[in-house]
């Protein structure tokens, strides 16, 4: 069971969905032990329809075991999950009827063409055959691949790979889809131009939306974020919320005397800075509020400010205690000494 | 895209609804499933796939052809001469060919049974096992469909008949084409089975060495199962493959129009203790030997994730 959070941290509970809306997701102390290592630790949550909801943490931190769980791939050691209605055990064709899955490791057939790969997918997921040119049609415009849907797939760049897949997911009109870090492996530029068509599609399919990621930037996205961290959900809320929740705002200046600004901040606000990549930085409860007090009290010219609201980055410092880049070290230590883990790989 | 015209379904459960005049709502999918029907479309599709891709690898196509060729012509015409011997002036490569139309369809067998590893290990065995239909569907899907690739390769061997004596008869031709596709979907079957749990190309290509020119040798396509040694005589009688090509040796043998005692020489049939296996039941055994090994893939596959 997960450990309560420390005393100085906010208690952030599973959020009950709104009333009258829809539960899309419902999981209850859903549990994942390998011998004795628990990749999942019991967690608990509840997704609406039509949300965007994230799963954010270092790799290994059990986000794809419990998105496996989900998508009735890999069987709870213990406690219940509902997708779209249908239980995870009970029910898995169901479950699997109505959900898209965009694995983190590519499923296409690159002998196939871009049309024959997903003509596969509606047949295997009983597409009734008067629709499936329509639908087809649909969804490889809406991944901008309509034009090069008779290439092989293996003539496809790896976002031109991806998109394909996300459509594919599409293709049944499922009512959940799953996407276990959508843009691993893509350069910055593809990255955003994923998010561009999950968007889009978004928009346009009136759909749940259940992705992992382990890009912070990526987090922001998402409607509901839940961080996790060895196998649990330290936190689970809107971006916007969480970064409130951290409170402080990262404040950057440009000054005529680094070493003056950064006395005169200690002595005069009791706030403690450091130079960074030439500026002075430092982290302030109500950032854009302090500024014209920095300019009126610090005593030191000052060139220019800039306020930035606390990133995802430092909400998982916050909560965690560690950056997601060390977490990930640590994590990958964690999985090596474990004979389980190690197999499934 | 023309976004204005778009209606995005505000319904929880989609339905198929067009958008008056415009472009149509997201096209919706029934909920309900898991019929029979739905596991034979599967099927279909699992078994059209490996058709799409076997024909459209021409290398493929020819380079698996390469060996029963060698063999039938190369080897074939090279023991010729020191086996002039033979009764009646039959032809060596006449005797080998059923041989080598079950060596043709025994490596593509094997081959299509590597493209199971290979869509594991790309990845593309996870989009089939996550469909919601029964996964004894895929396996069988998947089995039928090397089954006919490799049927398809016997079948352009037998058209060779000509060059090796083997008259074109059409109820010689029907019953080997029908003993063919047996032959194809027991190996087929058994290649399934042994690809089922396995991770690397590498190592099911060292399985794959382990039996498959064992299996060829033992099964008499290279000589007469009579007067062996007794391990010897064991050993063929132990390999499935035995009874798929003595039932074709005796239907070519049938067909030449030679002396009883030179079919009794050449293709004297699979004994056991002295008592000659009827050819129903050698077929029979092909079929048996087919659906149980069938039976482990499936219930293999039934354990992966």
């Amino acid at each position: 069971m997960p450990a309560p959070p420390p005393a100085d941290q906010p208690v952030v509970a599973p959020q009950e969905p709104q009333a009258g809306a829809v539960v899309a997701i419902e999981v209850e102390g859903l549990q994942k032990r390998y011998g004795d290592f628990y990749a999942v630790k019991g967690v608990s949550f509840a997704v609406p329809e039509g949300e965007t909801f994230g799963f954010l943490g270092p790799n290994g931190a059990g986000k794809s075991t419990t998105i496996n769980m989900l998508c009735t791939l890999v069987d709870p050691t213990a406690g219940t999950g509902r997708v779209a209605g249908f239980d995870i055990v009970s029910h898995r064709a169901q479950v699997r009827r109505n959900i898209g899955l965009v694995f983190q490791d590519p499923t296409l057939d690159e002998y196939l063409t871009a049309e024959e790969n997903l003509r596969f997918h509606a047949e295997l997921y009983g597409v009734p055959k008067d629709v499936v040119g329509e639908r087809l049609r649909q969804v490889m415009e809406m991944v901008g691949l309509w034009d090069r849907r008779k290439s092989l797939v293996r003539t496809y760049s790896g976002g031109m790979k991806r998109r394909l897949e996300i459509g594919r997911g599409l293709l049944h009109s499922p009512r959940v889809l799953f996407l276990d870090e959508p843009t691993v492996g893509l350069d910055p530029q593809t990255r955003s131009s994923i998010w561009g068509y999950i968007n889009e599609l978004k928009r346009q399919e009136n759909i749940t939306i259940f992705l992992t990621t382990h890009y912070m930037d990526e987090a922001e996205y998402c409607d509901r974020i839940a961080i996790m961290n060895e196998g649990e959900i330290v936190v689970l809320d809107t971006p916007e919320a969480l970064k409130a929740s951290v409170g402080k705002d990262r404040v950057q200046i440009q000054t005529a005397d680094d070493g003056a600004a950064i006395l005169a901040l200690k002595d005069r606000f009791g706030l403690d800075s450091a130079v960074r990549e030439g500026q002075v930085m430092f982290s302030v409860v109500g950032g854009e509020q302090f500024v014209p007090r920095l300019f009126a009290e610090l005593g030191v010219p000052i060139r220019s400010v800039s306020v930035a609201r606390p990133s995802l980055d430092d909400v998982f410092m916050a909560y965690t205690g560690t950056t997601i880049r060390d977490a990930e070290s640590s994590n990958t230590d964690r999985m090596r000494t474990n004979p389980f883990v190690r197999a499934r790989r | 895209m023309t976004a204005s015209s778009a209606t995005p379904s505000a319904t929880p459960s989609a339905t198929t609804t067009a958008a008056p005049g415009g472009r149509a709502a997201p096209a919706a999918v029934r909920v309900a499933g898991g019929t029979w029907a739905d596991d034979l479309r599967a099927m279909r599709m699992v078994w059209k796939r490996e058709l799409i891709r076997f024909f459209r690898n021409r290398t493929r196509i020819v380079t698996s052809l390469v060996q029963p060729i060698l063999f039938l012509f190369v080897l074939g015409t090279g023991l010729s001469s020191i086996t002039r011997g033979l009764p009646s002036g039959v032809n060596f490569k006449t005797f080998m060919f059923p041989g080598i139309l079950c060596m043709a369809v025994l490596f593509t067998a094997i081959f299509s049974a590597v493209s199971i590893v290979w869509d594991r290990e790309f990845g593309f065995m996870r989009e089939m096992l996550v469909a919601p239909v029964r996964r004894s569907s895929i396996v069988v899907g998947k089995t039928l469909g090397g089954a006919t690739v490799a049927a398809f390769q016997g079948a352009v061997m037998l058209a060779l008949a000509g060059l090796v004596h083997v008259p074109y008869s059409l109820p010689l031709m029907a019953t080997l084409v029908v003993e063919l596709l047996l032959v194809a979907i027991a190996l087929t079957a058994f290649g399934t089975m042994l690809a089922s749990r396995m991770e690397q190309v590498e190592s099911f290509q060292v399985v794959m060495q382990f039996f498959v020119l064992p299996m060829f040798f033992l099964s008499g396509a290279l000589f007469p199962l009579s007067g062996l040694p007794v391990w010897l005589r064991v050993l063929t009688r132990l390999d499935p493959l035995t009874y798929g090509v003595d039932p074709m040796r005796r239907a070519v043998f049938n067909h030449l129009g030679l002396p009883r005692a030179t079919v009794a020489k050449l293709a004297p049939g699979v004994t056991w203790g002295g008592w000659r296996v009827p050819t129903l039941l050698e077929l029979g055994i092909v079929v048996a030997m087919g659906a149980s090994m069938l039976a482990v893939a499936i219930w293999q596959f039934s354990k992966v994730e």
